[in-house]
């Protein structure tokens, strides 16, 4: 079987301006990229089938090995159409992507940046949850060995007790408010200040009047 | 007049359809009508084809009458004809789901009721793949497809849509152009591109040149197939696309690149050392693709991710080349289509009622909706392989002749399936316990959807009513009937298994094959033995 060199060496310039455009993330240049990679193998398959003879009109008198292969062209002229499609389809992408975001660039995917980006810590799957040890949970121990208070529904001498160990366990988490009583009105010790037991409940019942809901959670 | 000569009526209906309902865009019911009862037609056409050659035997139609090796042929055997029902029973369950979520909607009018002409090519595609026995027609096969996938893919052209849509119609483009080329290549090789004419000629090729021949299509098929390294693009792409999309397309699209491989492995290439990079591919497919799905919080980008790392089985059935393994394989490659698509089309639902697919959003919907829970515990346990669903079935085959294989390579993707199992199902259970069993107020910042009070059984009124989507029926229904389906596959699991070996016997002998294409005088090549224990 002849090859023809012109054509390939055509078609090995088009390959490799190809596969540079493709590398790039500016979409139209992606897009000459894949143009170019499609005629490019377009010309292989054109080599594939030998020299250029004949018109491949039958007639008798003709050797058979003087036409042209018929079959590539017929698979060029296929690949030709599908390759016209997607570019047309790929022009119709770039046109919108210009419009939503005025610029020509292939995107980062934000989900994958959010989800690398995330820590192995989940709260809700990885916190400690306190191991309870009595059948009426008073007081709980901590993974830690610590007293961890049950809030809000101790009293008497119970609570008196469960204020005793809370030295030691509050403000070691969120989760970890004291109760006290404060001239007859049960408070919540939040961080460094006391709320009203009232209120610190109505903040926990979702939509609280307290809490403005915002996309990354409620917001004081 | 054999029945098996309405083959390419498995090709044409759906593209009649596509023209039907490109006429009819302005009547959104007759475009529904005319789309279900096409993809119902050709879903009874498939299903006599399959009772054809349900006992064996392969048959050929030349379309148009050119004899092969000259024109087109289009194979009928006991896989092909087993893809095609599968595919369109799931298309025709994702087909009556869309238009459910459609009417739901209301969105009757342009640009959405591109849907169905486009939807009706990808089937088409789709069958034309699966029915193919020349290499360029299997290409065409695949441009159509990818085609349409890339319509549906931006459909609605929103901005994350857009930007998933460039990475796969990029990466799609590449890989059919390594396609076109490995064709080119064997063209020139060969000067033939049926394949079963390639089956001869391959065998007589300089070991060299097969071998790069060889890789060539497998780097193509496996960029389709999402084999790992090359299945990044599709955790990115998937997910974004409307629930009905993703659901057909992490059915099928993936699939067809499998079967495409599987016809490489065994008809085009066998006996070829290729077995051991195959293997070590599939083992870190599984692993890597299960490690990637425990990271993610969105419900549909986990299902992507469980996608890819199940494709890894079916490479390992394939890997095997035994009839043991390749018989397993061909079972996981029908019960994945399955499963896959309903656990889709259930999450599209959650997404529904619940608001959101994301698992620090969505819970307590197991109270809300034990319907939904019951439609995704099923499917998601089959999908994690316990027993008795058939996802158990089809990983046991594949550990019963990774064993019976007993190379070290082959215990050690034994061990990696078993650990890929359970892991697959820590990410399933995670999202159950999350959307389901949890309580909404536990929730990081549930849809306010989720909070409604749940409904007074006296009244019937319902607090916050305006905020909570009902899920339709049709929706539902359709779910429901893809996930009893997936349920038949387990019940009917024996004939099937029976079917899907002895149509690994036919592959791996090729004979019945190439004689049904060629003629029953066409010489078989013996295997080139080579690398085959």
């Amino acid at each position: 079987m002849s090859v023809n060199l012109t054509l390939l060496t055509v078609m090995g310039a088009l390959y490799a301006c190809g596969i540079y455009l493709i590398m790039e993330r500016s979409l139209t240049r992606v897009l000459l990229g894949l143009m170019l990679l499609a005629n490019a193998t377009n010309l292989l398959i054109l080599a594939t089938g030998g020299y250029a003879g004949l018109a491949p009109m039958f007639s008798k008198d003709t050797d058979p090995g003087d036409y042209s292969d018929p079959l590539p062209q017929a698979l060029i002229l296929t690949s030709i159409v599908i390759s016209f499609a997607v570019t047309a389809f790929m022009l119709g992408i770039i046109y919108r992507t210009w419009v939503l975001a005025r610029q020509d660039e292939i995107q980062d995917d934000v989900e994958d940046i959010r989800v690398a980006e995330t820590p192995s810590f989940d709260a809700e799957d990885d916190a400690e949850i306190p191991v309870e040890t009595s059948e009426f949970p008073l007081t709980m121990i901590g993974s830690d060995g610590r007293g961890i208070s049950d809030s809000g529904i101790s009293d008497g001498g119970a609570s008196g007790a469960s204020r005793a160990s809370d030295g030691g366990a509050s403000g070691a988490s969120d989760g970890g408010a004291s109760d006290g009583r404060d001239g007859g009105i049960a408070t919540v010790k939040v961080g460094d200040r006391k709320i009203a037991a009232e209120d610190a409940a109505a903040e926990e019942q979702p939509g609280s009047q307290n809490v403005i809901a915002g996309p990354e959670g409620g917001v004081k | 007049m054999n029945i098996v000569s309405f083959a390419p009526l498995a090709v044409v209906l759906p593209i009649l359809g596509a023209a039907l309902t490109f006429v009819l865009i302005r009547h959104s019911r007759a475009q529904r009508a005319v789309s279900i009862t096409l993809l119902s037609l050709t879903l009874l056409l498939e299903c006599v084809l399959l009772a054809s050659v349900w006992d064996g035997g392969t048959a050929a139609v030349n379309v148009g009458g050119w004899l092969p090796p000259w024109g087109i042929v289009l194979v009928v055997d006991q896989f092909s004809s087993l893809m095609l029902v599968v595919s369109s029973s799931v298309s025709l369950a994702v087909l009556v789901y869309a238009t459910g979520q459609g009417m739901a909607d209301g969105d009757q009018d342009a640009p959405l009721s591109i849907f169905h002409p486009t939807y009706l090519i990808l089937v088409a595609g789709v069958s034309n793949a699966f029915l193919s026995g020349d290499l360029f027609n299997l290409y065409v096969g695949f441009e159509i497809l990818l085609t349409a996938s890339y319509v549906l893919m931006t459909l609605g052209g929103t901005g994350p849509r857009i930007r998933a849509g460039v990475t796969y119609v990029v990466v799609s483009v590449v890989s059919s152009i390594l396609f076109l080329i490995a064709i080119a290549m064997i063209y020139g090789a060969t000067g033939t591109i049926n394949m079963a004419d390639l089956a001869i000629k391959l065998a007589d090729l300089d070991p060299g040149t097969r071998m790069l021949l060889h890789v060539m299509l497998l780097v193509a098929f496996g960029i389709k197939a999402a084999v790992f390294p090359l299945s990044f693009w599709l955790p990115d792409s998937y997910p974004t696309a409307p629930a009905p999309v993703t659901a057909v397309f992490a059915g099928l699209l993936t699939k067809v690149g499998v079967y495409a491989m599987v016809r490489t492995e065994t008809l085009l290439f066998p006996g070829d050392s290729l077995n051991t990079p195959l293997m070590v591919a599939a083992l870190l497919t599984m692993v890597v693709g299960i490690m990637g799905a425990l990271a993610q919080s969105d419900i549909k980008r986990l299902l992507s991710f469980t996608l890819v790392s199940h494709i890894g089985y079916m490479v390992f059935g394939l890997a095997m080349s035994s009839v043991a393994g390749l018989g397993a394989a061909v079972f996981y490659v029908t019960h994945h289509i399955t499963i896959q698509t309903s656990l889709f089309l259930v999450t599209g639902l959650i997404e529904r009622r619940g608001g959101s697919s994301s698992i620090d959003r969505v819970a307590g919907l197991a109270k809300l909706s034990p319907v939904l829970a019951l439609l995704f515990f099923i499917p998601a346990m089959n999908l994690a392989g316990i027993p008795p669903f058939s996802g158990f079935l089809g990983k046991l085959g594949l550990l019963q002749a990774g064993v019976q294989l007993g190379t070290p390579l082959a215990y050690a993707l034994v061990i990696g399936g078993v650990l890929t199992s359970l892991l697959t199902l820590l990410a399933i259970a995670r999202v159950w316990n999350r959307a389901f069993w949890r309580k909404p107020e536990d929730a990081e910042n549930p849809d306010p959807v989720l909070l409604a009070a749940p409904e007074d059984a006296e009244t019937g009124d319902r607090a916050g009513k305006r905020n909570v989507t009902l899920l339709p029926r049709t929706m539902v229904g359709s779910t429901m009937g893809l996930v009893a389906f997936g349920v038949a596959l387990t019940v009917f699991a024996g004939p099937l298994f029976r079917v899907a070996d002895q149509s690994a016997v036919e592959m791996l002998d090729r004979t019945s094959y190439i004689q049904a294409v060629l003629g029953e005088h066409a010489p078989v090549p013996p295997i080139a033995q080579e690398g085959r224990k």
